[in-house]
């Protein structure tokens, strides 16, 4: 030991004083550290599709997570992303999960499909770890009787309702009521999911059409000539669609090449033919298509701020659904957070359970969610390319632009 | 639904079959040369496929203009192929061939997937929202252009073998090698040539479907197994046998997706094959072995 190390038998009262200061200092220090573990980031488990079949839609999710963090930390919330990947499928998502929470995720995030969604929400459960859905549409989800899980999504029967009645809104707006359609439809899981709500909810909405033929073909068809020429054989007034991105693209070229022109090419609720690759394949032959879909509200700043980033930061890619609930995921999470004031999981959820957030990017009213979990507020808009670009064309208090319907005939387009 | 349905349905059908036709030629001529089958023809097609692609998007050729030219390196890929690696297996038994090739398969499939990655790429040419009118008939102006262009590609080929010494010397061999050796021709160059033919008609295929379908790396697996349904109707190492093969293909997915339902299109091209290789096992135009 050294002549100047501290010996408590030898303390003289200079020495002690120094020793008080040095402690005092030590703890002035200390104090502010213990507020500062309060402020821990939240460790957010983020569970999404990177690859395997959903890796387009899982990479876009991913974007959406990770393009609002600058903003986020701006508003003073506080987060970290766990990324993982779930490669598309349940049992890879659902070890994904247990591991992030053996690594020390506060909250978990994800997971775009739902039969992962469901699988996550298991583990979830069963370690008491709030989870905060992004994208699925399951019922099951927040009907099951979760305690920790969290839905920013609509279900699939809000979807499809919510898709299926802003037809009449679209008729009202354009004075154009048309008497028939035909529905094409791809044949996976989710396309026959879209038929069976379609089919059930149509007699009970009571629309003014009737759907007078249904074409069903394979989300990896290469070739849709066939599937075109039946349906331009129906002679409907206009074209009901439930796509993927790469179908949709086939689907509309065939029907410029078969001139198949009808009042309009619409969908009640599925994607691609509001995606940045269906505008760029299909140039001006992509605009007048129209999806009945959730989407963001040109009338928040919010949703104008993370628009403008997003182009930026990825000029070739799509700012669409998949970019804003994800973002509005992670916004979810870190507003509990915030509110918390906690890492802890038990506290976390109970803040979750008190959300209320009325600033946001997707249309709909606050962010609230029910005893189940299900945010009900969401609400779905008609999505219209025009001029090349995906715009708000309904609801009125929320268009961008007015509705374009009957659609001009593909020959006269320049 | 009206006869111009039906019409159109049809010429539709028999358009993409001469381009399926096309495709299958190459499996063929290769087959009925050195009885090697070869399990890399969907990949190598994709291969042609992005040669195109990048020819279009980097140089601005159009894919009709850029099939002497992919054609051309495919022959030089699969002529070095054949006599490099593939010559070394003639002779073993079927399984190790098979085993080479879908290890070459796997190899370019991994390799397309490196470079190019998962999504599905297309071009967009003026053409590809054209069409002919003739009466009630529309025509797809590309798809026309393919199937015009599949037929002076196969007719060619028919030439080569029927009017070149090269294409006589590689009958001879495909009739019998030894006596071929015996009279002094050169079977491995013959078969490499071969090899490089069968690979070049792949990349013309590849080239013109280009025009009709979009590319991923995923693609080769449904090609290899159409061009296989194809050659063994038509009868396996027959050259018009490819094109009928392709054209029947063709018609029975335009007419059963028109009849019945698009999505059973394929059970059809199956149920084909079942029925060919029940009435008549050597195919419609094969020869009895």
């Amino acid at each position: 030991m050294s002549d100047n190390a501290i010996n408590p038998s030898a303390l003289t009262r200079r020495q002690f004083t120094a020793t008080a200061a040095v402690g005092a200092v030590a703890a002035s220090v200390g104090l502010p550290a213990r507020s500062a573990r309060a402020a821990t980031p939240l460790k957010l488990g983020v569970l999404l599709p990177r690859s395997g079949h959903l890796a387009l839609i899982g990479q876009a999710c991913q974007r959406g997570a990770e393009i609002g963090l600058p903003m986020l930390k701006d508003l003073g919330y506080s987060v970290e992303l766990m990324n993982a990947d779930t490669e598309s499928n349940p049992d890879v998502g659902r070890t994904q999960a247990e591991k992030l929470i053996r690594e020390g995720a506060n909250m978990l995030m994800g997971c775009f499909d739902s039969a992962t969604t469901l699988a996550v929400a298991g583990v979830a459960e069963q370690k008491g770890v709030p989870f905060v859905v992004n994208i699925g549409a399951e019922p099951k989800i927040t009907e099951q009787g979760f305690k920790y899980v969290f839905r920013n999504f609509p279900s699939a029967g809000m979807l499809g309702k919510g898709g299926l009645l802003l037809y009449k809104d679209m008729f009202a707006a354009s004075g154009v009521t048309p008497k028939t359609a035909v529905l094409l439809h791809i044949n996976d899981s989710f396309g026959m999911g879209m038929l069976g709500g379609i089919n059930a909810l149509m007699p009970k909405l009571d629309l003014p059409f009737t759907i007078v033929e249904t074409i069903a073909y394979d989300p990896k068809a290469r070739d849709l000539s066939i599937e075109v020429a039946k349906a331009k054989a129906a002679k409907a007034d206009f074209v009901m669609t439930v796509t993927r991105l790469n179908d949709a693209i086939l689907l509309v070229r065939e029907m410029v090449k078969q001139q198949m022109d009808t009042m309009g090419i619409t969908s009640p609720g599925s994607p691609g033919m509001y995606d940045k690759q269906f505008l760029k394949a299909l140039g001006k032959y992509a605009d007048f298509c129209s999806v009945n879909i959730p989407w963001f509200d040109p009338k928040q700043d919010m949703a104008t701020a993370l628009s403008k980033t997003f182009e930026k930061a990825f000029p070739d890619e799509s700012c669409d659904l998949n970019v804003g609930f994800t973002f509005e995921a992670v916004l979810i999470a870190a507003d509990a957070h915030k509110r918390a004031g906690s890492n802890d999981p038990q506290v976390l959820t109970e803040a979750l359970r008190a959300t209320n957030i009325e600033k946001r990017v997707m249309l709909g009213g606050p962010i609230k969610f029910e005893a189940n979990g299900q945010n009900m507020n969401l609400r779905s808009a008609v999505v219209q390319n025009l001029n090349g670009r995906p715009t708000v064309v309904l609801p009125a208090e929320s268009a961008e632009a007015k509705l374009v319907f009957p659609a001009p005939a593909f020959k006269s387009r320049t | 639904m009206d006869a111009s349905f039906f019409m159109n349905v049809t010429s539709a059908g028999l358009l993409t079959g001469l381009v399926y036709g096309l495709m299958a030629l190459g499996l063929s001529v290769i087959f009925g040369v050195m009885r090697v089958v070869n399990f890399a023809h969907g990949d190598m097609m994709v291969v042609a496929m992005y040669a195109a692609f990048l020819m279009f998007t980097k140089l601005g050729v159009e894919p009709v203009m850029a099939l002497p030219v992919v054609a051309g390196g495919l022959f030089v890929l699969g002529y070095l192929l054949q006599r490099f690696l593939i010559n070394r297996f003639l002779g073993v038994t079927e399984h190790i061939q098979f085993l080479l090739l879908l290890s070459i398969a796997i190899i370019i499939t991994n390799a397309m997937l490196m470079v190019f990655g998962p999504d599905a790429r297309n071009i967009q040419l003026e053409a590809s929202f054209e069409s002919y009118s003739v009466g009630p008939l529309i025509l797809d102006k590309v798809r026309v252009i393919a199937a015009f262009t599949a037929g002076g590609v196969a007719a060619l080929l028919w030439a080569f073998f029927r009017y070149t010494t090269t294409g006589t010397a590689i009958r001879a061999c495909a009739d019998n090698p030894i006596g071929a050796r015996v009279v002094g021709l050169n079977v491995e160059q013959l078969y490499a040539i071969t090899f490089g033919i069968g690979t070049a008609c792949v990349g013309a295929a590849g080239c013109l479907l280009l025009l009709l379908v979009d590319v991923h790396p995923h693609l080769s697996s449904d090609y290899t197994l159409l061009g296989f349904i194809i050659v063994i109707l038509g009868g396996l190492g027959s050259l018009g046998g490819a094109l009928l093969g392709g054209i029947l293909v063709g018609l029975s997915e335009a007419l059963s997706g028109a009849l019945i339902a698009p999505s059973l299109k394929s059970m059809f091209s199956f149920g084909l094959l079942i029925l060919v290789l029940l009435l008549r096992p050597q195919g419609i135009l094969g020869k009895k072995p």
